[in-house]
């Protein structure tokens, strides 16, 4: 594991009258990438060169972690690269992502996540986390060198064949036991295959009348259903993957309730949307799994609220225009996320009174990085911490422009849609790499240390 | 019927009554059976929606004249929306049916009726929409009200009435079998001006 | 009206409005001079991303009728081949100034996207979107039931609704874009829809449709309709496991002579036999189809009708403007389900 918080830059900020995780408003001190003090000492405390930050009314949250980010590169650097896709992510917040491994080629090696990690390094606006493939090149037919990777200096903990379903349930198996010897977690795209057949969208009363071939609920939910039975049978660690439908969440939360040790996900276009846009035809609001129900979506909040589903994860997953200019069945799946999942999730659960920023923190930071073993990433806001957080204006109203976007990607279902809530800044191990709502300067490494780094 | 309230800022004023309505009708009767020396091929075509009513009581008072004539034998209606020349430049019309009398119009005299003559489009279009449904000997054309502005080299060769009208002014014709409520004539030709 | 796209957000005004200027095209159509000026000068391109010749002569025939100049561009292979693409297939008959866009195309909603894109101004009608909709199929569908049923109640066929009609559909209605079209049609018309097919071929979400479904052939015939569409059973749905053979589907859910001599038998004189076309005799119809209860050739007949209609108000009058009663719209609402005092573009 990368220690971020070496090498920090030397500014020093003084944060004052932060309302700490929406609560009592309070003064931060950073300095050398940690929360040097907190509370009345902080001001007494700093350096007459320190830059100061009125935070009136801003909330002081930790830096938000992504389970479940496409980065695209290396592969497809048309549609995203490790540097825009971060660049992005610190727009939206982030302090850590994770890179889903289903890069070209993918990223089921020791030296593909290395590279990842690198480039992440290098260019220093949050901390990439490589996700390494539970099978060789996706294919589902036999591991991936998870060892390696795991013990690489990319350390990855999280395996995922997201895009495709780990179907096979004695591969399933043998990759939950596997990861066992060190520490590390199956995140599963549950998706039966054999059910989801060129499947276009949700099975329903919406594609009954549109003539797309449905993408049946009980397709993710019997995967689910027998991953949790598996994990329980093998004592692993499971986590599922932006869950869609009511019915994984009542599987999950039987599943809590028989002490599995699984956690699940849900991302935050399915905590907003529903397949009835697809009547527009416009494959911006196509992507895997699918928008589902009004009910699946108060379903979905509700789980998020009371603990069945642990995180939020974006599945962010920008695509160059010409692979959304184009009919639905020929339209790649996909959204763009983490420039707006900070506003989605305060609209659908913080305005809603199911979450309050305490809650918001640990459904985007705290566990996330708990279930990412990322042990500097999601702590408390209190002296002595790596200096991973942001500052949020919840009372800002934008309207969401794909156009304006660091990331490459112009494919977001949100266009268009006034939201709530704005980062106004976010420190990446006390270095500001967003100041004023505006990309500052990325987080730089001492070059001795990275120039070994495995690269092109 | 009687008049619809006025509308704010247009002035409405009656050129025809209904008395004065039929009695140009009558004259165009008679002077169509004159021009025509007679009742002989002799086919009424209206142009919708107010040209074939006007028809029907021309040849209503043809027979009333000439005992030979059934009047439903030589009256039809010629729909000419298909060959405006003006369709994109306004909404969409329906085209009304054409109905030819039993005979059809190969080698017959056919009058077109129609409400009001202005621009002389409308003409113009019925005669294109003729000549893709026969072959008359004569055509002629009885109008209504003439109200002049033509834009295209048309007469017509029997006027009920000869309006002098501003191009900004708008006649109005209302006919009871179209615009009759409760069975009360609405017989009358009005002009209104947005004052 | 400026696409059509789809019968379900087809108004009933709207429909009727179309239905009766149809009748005037029929009357043309027994013309010795078949063809009308309105279109002249004005392109219609057909753009088949699908072999139809039927459909496509019969928007040929229609197109031509009223004097409108037609290219036909047909695309060859599947949309999902790496070929060009709809979008630069779309710009390049914008920059051809086609007025009108008649797209036959595999992939459900490819002219809805055609039409809400910026590709390409013209007027875009649906010849048949992958399982989605066939909407002038629809139309000639209910163009022959009203005159079937204003024969039947002696009124003309102008202005007459399907009010109190019974029409049963049965086969395939998963995959079949003749189906939707014509529940969501026939119903804003008045009739009563009842479907009828094995439940693997009837679509998950069909309760929420405003049509009663049987699984058993024989119980839907016992409902006495006024007339029974036997939708056509795709080749490639026969080996896909959605019944066990060819024959027990024709057993269950053909229209044989037996149920044709069903008809006869419970008195039902009046009811007609009707098939989109072109037809699998022997496996979803028999002999059916050439007894004089059989629609099939005027359905074809009434196409051109038809689709003459749909050229002719689509193109016809001025794109900016529309008569004040036929203000249907076809925009498709993007409300996304969040709390009051937000907006959306």
């Amino acid at each position: 594991m990368t220690d971020t918080t070496q090498h920090a830059t030397s500014t020093e900020y003084l944060i004052r009258h932060a309302s700490i995780l929406g609560k009592t408003s309070a003064d931060l001190l950073l300095r050398d990438g940690r929360i040097a003090a907190v509370g009345d000492t902080a001001a007494a405390q700093a350096s007459p060169s320190a830059v100061t930050i009125d935070a009136t009314g801003l909330v002081a949250l930790p830096g938000m972690v992504d389970l479940h980010t496409h980065l695209r590169e290396p592969g497809r650097e048309d549609a995203e690269t490790v540097e825009t896709g971060s660049r992005a992510a610190a727009l939206g917040g982030f302090t850590a992502i994770h890179a889903m491994a289903n890069s070209s080629p993918v990223a089921d090696t020791a030296g593909v996540v290395e590279q990842v990690h690198s480039l992440g390094l290098a260019s220093g606006w949050v901390d990439v986390r490589p996700v390494g493939a539970v099978t060789v090149g996706l294919g589902g037919e036999r591991l991936a060198e998870l060892g390696a990777m795991a013990e690489s200096r990319a350390t990855v903990r999280v395996f995922s064949d997201d895009g495709v379903c780990v179907h096979d349930p004695v591969l399933m198996r043998r990759a939950l036991e596997y990861v066992k010897a060190f520490d590390g977690v199956i995140a599963q795209h549950a998706q039966e295959p054999r059910l989801t057949e060129g499947a276009q969208m949700n099975e329903g009363d919406v594609s009954a009348v549109l003539g797309l071939t449905g993408w049946p609920a009980v397709a993710e939910e019997s995967i689910v259903a027998r991953d949790v039975l598996l994990a329980q049978h093998v004592g692993s660690r499971l986590h599922v993957c932006h869950v869609s439908t009511a019915g994984s969440v009542e599987i999950i939360r039987w599943a809590k309730a028989r002490g599995v040790d699984v956690t699940a996900e849900v991302t935050p276009h399915h905590l907003l949307l529903t397949d009835e846009l697809v009547r527009s035809y416009d494959p911006v609001y196509k992507v895997n799994p699918p928008l589902r129900t009004a009910d699946d979506v108060q379903a979905l909040r509700e789980a998020l609220a009371d603990g069945t589903i642990d995180v939020v994860g974006t599945d962010h997953a920008p695509h160059p225009s010409e692979h959304k200019d184009c009919e639905w069945a020929q339209a790649a799946m996909g959204m763009t996320g983490l420039e707006t999942a900070l506003s989605v999730v305060q609209h659908a659960m913080v305005e809603t009174g199911l979450l309050d920023w305490e809650g918001f923190a640990r459904v985007t930071s705290v566990i996330p990085a708990r279930i990412g073993r990322l042990h500097d990433q999601g702590r408390e806001l209190v002296a002595g911490e790596p200096a991973h957080l942001i500052l949020v204006d919840p009372a800002a109203r934008w309207t969401v422009d794909p156009a304006a976007m660091a990331t490459k990607g112009r494919n977001s279902p949100f266009r268009g849609l006034e939201l709530p809530g704005s980062v106004r800044a976010t420190f990446y191990a006390g270095h500001a790499t967003v100041l004023d709502g505006a990309l500052a300067t990325p987080r730089q490494v001492a070059p001795a240390r990275e120039a070994a780094a495995w690269t092109r | 019927m009687t008049m619809p309230a006025p509308e704010s800022g247009i002035t409405k004023r009656v050129v025809l009554a209904a008395a004065d309505m039929d009695r140009a009708l009558t004259r165009i009767a008679h002077e169509i059976l004159e021009a025509n020396k007679g009742s002989a091929d002799l086919i009424l075509l209206g142009i919708p929606r107010r040209g074939f009513p006007l028809a029907q009581r021309l040849a209503r008072k043809i027979a009333a004249v000439d005992d030979a004539v059934d009047p439903d034998l030589i009256t039809g209606q010629l729909d000419v929306t298909m060959y405006r020349d003006d369709l994109r430049r306004n909404p969409t019309r329906s085209p009304q049916a054409t109905q030819l009398p039993p005979s059809g119009i190969d080698d017959k005299v056919v009058v077109l009726v129609d409400d009001v003559l202005y621009s002389g489009r409308t003409i113009r279009a019925a005669l294109d929409a003729l000549a893709d449904l026969g072959r008359p000997r004569i055509v002629r054309l009885a109008v209504l009200v003439d109200r002049g502005h033509r834009e295209l080299p048309i007469r017509a060769d029997h006027v009920g009435k000869n309006l002098p009208t501003s191009s900004r002014e708008r006649v109005r014709v209302h006919l009871g079998e179209i615009d009759g409520l409760d069975g009360v004539a609405a017989d009358e030709v009005v002009i209104e001006d947005r004052a | 009206m400026k696409h059509l796209l789809s019968t379900r957000d087809l108004s009933a005004a709207s429909a009727l409005r179309l239905l009766d200027v149809a009748e005037e095209m029929s009357a043309v159509g027994e013309r010795e001079i078949k063809k009308l000026p309105a279109l002249r000068g004005r392109t219609v391109v057909n753009l088949f991303f699908e072999d139809s010749t039927r459909t496509r002569i019969s928007f040929e025939a229609a197109a031509k009728r009223l004097s409108a100049d037609v290219i036909n561009f047909a695309v060859k292979g599947s949309s999902v081949s790496k070929g060009e693409s709809l979008k630069d297939t779309a710009q390049t008959l914008e920059a051809m100034s086609a007025d009108a866009v008649v797209i036959r195309h595999p992939a459900s909603g490819a002219p809805a996207r055609l039409a809400a894109s910026d590709w390409i101004d013209a007027a875009v009608i649906n010849a048949g979107d992958g399982t989605h909709e066939h909407p002038t199929q629809a139309l000639l569908d209910a163009f022959t039931l009203r005159r079937h049923w204003a024969r039947i109640g002696g009124t003309p066929s102008a202005g007459t609704t399907l009010a109190g009609m019974k029409v049963l559909i049965v086969g395939d209605v998963l995959h079949s874009r003749v189906a939707r079209s014509n529940v969501w049609l026939l119903t804003t018309l008045g009739a009563e829809v009842l479907l009828a097919g094995p439940p693997t071929l009837l679509p998950v979400g069909i309760g929420s449709w405003p049509c009663t479904v049987f699984y058993d052939l024989d119980e839907a015939i016992a409902q006495r309709p006024d007339a029974v569409m036997m939708l056509r059973l795709q080749a490639e749905r026969m080996n896909a496991a959605f019944f066990p053979s060819t024959r027990e589907y024709s057993r269950r859910w053909g229209f044989d002579d037996g149920r044709l001599a069903l008809l006869d038998i419970m008195g039902l004189d009046d009811t007609v036999i009707m098939h989109p076309g072109p037809m699998n005799r022997g496996l979803e119809i028999s002999a059916a189809a050439d007894s004089p209860r059989s629609t099939i050739l005027a359905q074809v007949r009434n196409g051109v009708s038809v689709r003459m209609a749909a050229l002719y108000l689509l193109l016809s009058g001025d794109p900016h403007d529309d008569e004040p009663r036929d203000d249907e719209t076809h925009s498709l609402p993007h409300d996304l389900p969040i709390p009051e005092g937000r907006t959306t573009r």
